[in-house]
């Protein structure tokens, strides 16, 4: 019997001399939403590729629903699906043939009977028979979330699904995501920039620097640890490593709230 | 969003059971899908996948009239230039064909899906050459009709034969474009352009127009060693009535198998080495 969805040890990433991820080890179990939080190039897309299976791991182990991602990524593609901003839904296809497209690869027989009911549930009715190049931002990631559940997937893996959204079109996103995992006990692993998101939907987060887990927790421990009122500051702190900080609410001191480097000098550890 | 987008979503209807089939053929069906849908939806695409080869005919074919008076080479097969145009359009369409279908998934930045789904890469490369012959019939098949309507010359008049050219055409054809796509897959799509170019790097040694044996003799031994020239040589033999070379045929066939199977490995390698430094996200315009 799988006892965890997303199973992870010592998993590790190289891009010739520079380490990607750095020996990271975490379980996501079914019906858990786990986040994965970091700055720009902590090495959270990298993680989230190689449990895709899209980029192969310099080493370490992947188990996905009791599959090894590397040898044996097949037998559980068809229960797991993702949303990713560094890829499209070919944009001259209507969203109609863009979902009919997907849910026959993954090989949904009733595809049209499934395809109107998200149709339905993510308000899509009306964009059906539109190119789906031509949509706003926030129609297309109602779209890209009806691909990412067109199989109804076990596993879902949100690579920063609200990013350039409203705020109302990303609380939209978000309930309907938890919905989903309220109903089908899916387990979802996110990584976002959105602290807030992190906080209402995830039961547990895992904090990542250079590559590194960090910290990790329920929103709620790692408040508590910080002595933090939210998880941007929390973010913050490690960000900046200021977690042995006297644990106090930020005083507003000036030059405090400079960063030590620039947010983005962390690149060489590259997402991918 | 609509303006009942702040509420929480609810399920508005009965969620239907979903049914899977984990066949092959209905994931290589669903990419064909993708293409035809494409095609479908644009008729200048169609239109441009006709327009070359019915261009190419009408020249050719002028130019097949004149020398029909003026070159004894000719005289003795009208059809020998044309044919030949067309059987080079079979092949270069088989090449561009499945090119441009894998070009259109990094175009619109669809290959991160398709790796992240039940697809295996061979699905997928079937697809393509499934494609392929879809484009190429396109392309060719009003060709060959007006060849037939303005200068009484018809492919078909070749036969079975023409069966077996074609397959082992469409065959070279996917060989060069595995190894674009292989390369695009390598160093990106500055390399796309390698999808019109690549298949003219071979025409001067294919003998299209012209037998090896008019080559130097070092390019001969090249010729040869291609699957395309015992097509064209083959083809001539035809049309000069000296029947089907099967010895040809066979010659072509043992090379395209050895070729294609070369491809497909360096193909599955360059793919392997994008899963490896994480290409297959970042590809795209």
């Amino acid at each position: 019997m799988v006892q965890h969805a997303i199973h992870v040890e010592n998993l590790n990433k190289s891009y010739d001399d520079v380490l990607a991820v750095k020996s990271i080890s975490f379980t996501v179990k079914p019906g858990e939403t786990v986040a994965l939080l970091g700055g720009n190039g902590a090495g959270k897309t990298t993680t989230i590729s190689m449990l895709l299976g899209i980029l192969l791991p310099s080493s370490g182990t992947i188990q996905v629903l009791g599959e090894d991602m590397v040898k044996d990524r097949f037998k559980v593609m068809h229960r797991l699906n993702f949303s990713s901003p560094y890829v499209d839904l070919p944009r001259r296809l209507t969203v109609r043939q863009n979902l009919m497209f997907f849910s026959k690869l993954y090989g949904i027989i009733n595809a049209r009977e499934r395809l109107m009911h998200l149709a339905e549930e993510l308000n899509l009715l009306e964009l059906l028979n539109r190119p789906t190049g031509s949509l706003s931002a926030g129609q297309k990631t109602r779209v890209s979330v009806a691909k990412a559940l067109i199989n109804e997937p076990e596993i879902l893996l949100l690579d920063e699904p609200t990013a350039s959204l409203d705020p109302d079109t990303a609380d939209w996103v978000r309930s309907y995501i938890k919905e989903y995992q309220k109903r089908t006990s899916a387990a979802i692993l996110l990584a976002s920039h959105n602290m807030t998101e992190v906080e209402r939907i995830c039961d547990n987060v895992l904090m990542m620097k250079y590559g590194k887990i960090v910290d990790q927790g329920t929103p709620a421990d790692l408040l508590h640890r910080y002595s933090r009122t939210n998880l941007e500051e929390v973010f913050l702190d490690i960000a900046r490593d200021r977690k042995n900080a006297p644990k106090q609410k930020d005083t507003g001191t000036p030059g405090e709230n400079i960063p030590r480097k620039p947010p983005h000098d962390d690149l060489e550890y590259g997402d991918i | 969003m609509s303006n009942s987008s702040s509420q929480t979503p609810q399920t508005t209807s009965p969620i239907p059971k979903i049914r899977h089939n984990p066949s092959a053929l209905i994931r290589i069906q669903s990419v064909m899908m993708r293409h035809l849908y494409l095609m479908r939806a644009s008729w200048p695409r169609i239109f441009e996948m006709m327009y070359w080869p019915s261009i190419q005919i009408v020249l050719w074919g002028f130019i097949t009239q004149f020398l029909l008076t003026n070159s004894s080479y000719v005289a003795q097969a009208a059809g020998v230039l044309v044919s030949a145009v067309l059987l080079w359009d079979i092949l270069f369409r088989a090449q561009l064909g499945f090119s441009l279908s894998f070009l259109e998934e990094l175009w619109s930045r669809n290959i991160g899906n398709l790796a992240v789904s039940p697809l295996r890469p061979h699905e997928f490369l079937t697809a393509l050459m499934v494609m392929s012959m879809i484009r190429t019939l396109i392309g060719i098949l009003p060709a060959t009709f007006l060849a037939i309507l303005f200068y009484e010359v018809s492919l078909y008049d070749l036969g079975l034969p023409l069966l077996l050219f074609f397959s082992n055409l469409m065959m070279m054809g996917w060989t060069i474009g595995l190894l674009v796509c292989a390369l695009i897959l390598r160093v990106g799509l500055g390399a796309e352009s390698m999808a019109w170019l690549t298949i003219f790097l071979i025409a001067p040694i294919s003998a299209v127009y012209y037998p090896v044996d008019i080559l130097p003799e070092w390019l001969q031994a090249l010729a040869w060693a291609l699957p395309t020239a015992p097509v064209f040589e083959g083809m001539r033999a035809i049309l000069f009535n000296q029947g089907f070379q099967l010895n040809l045929f066979i010659h072509s066939l043992l090379l395209n198998i050895l070729y294609f199977s070369i491809a497909i490995g360096i193909f599955l390698w360059a793919y392997h080495v994008a899963r490896k430094r994480g290409l297959l996200l970042q590809m795209g315009e």
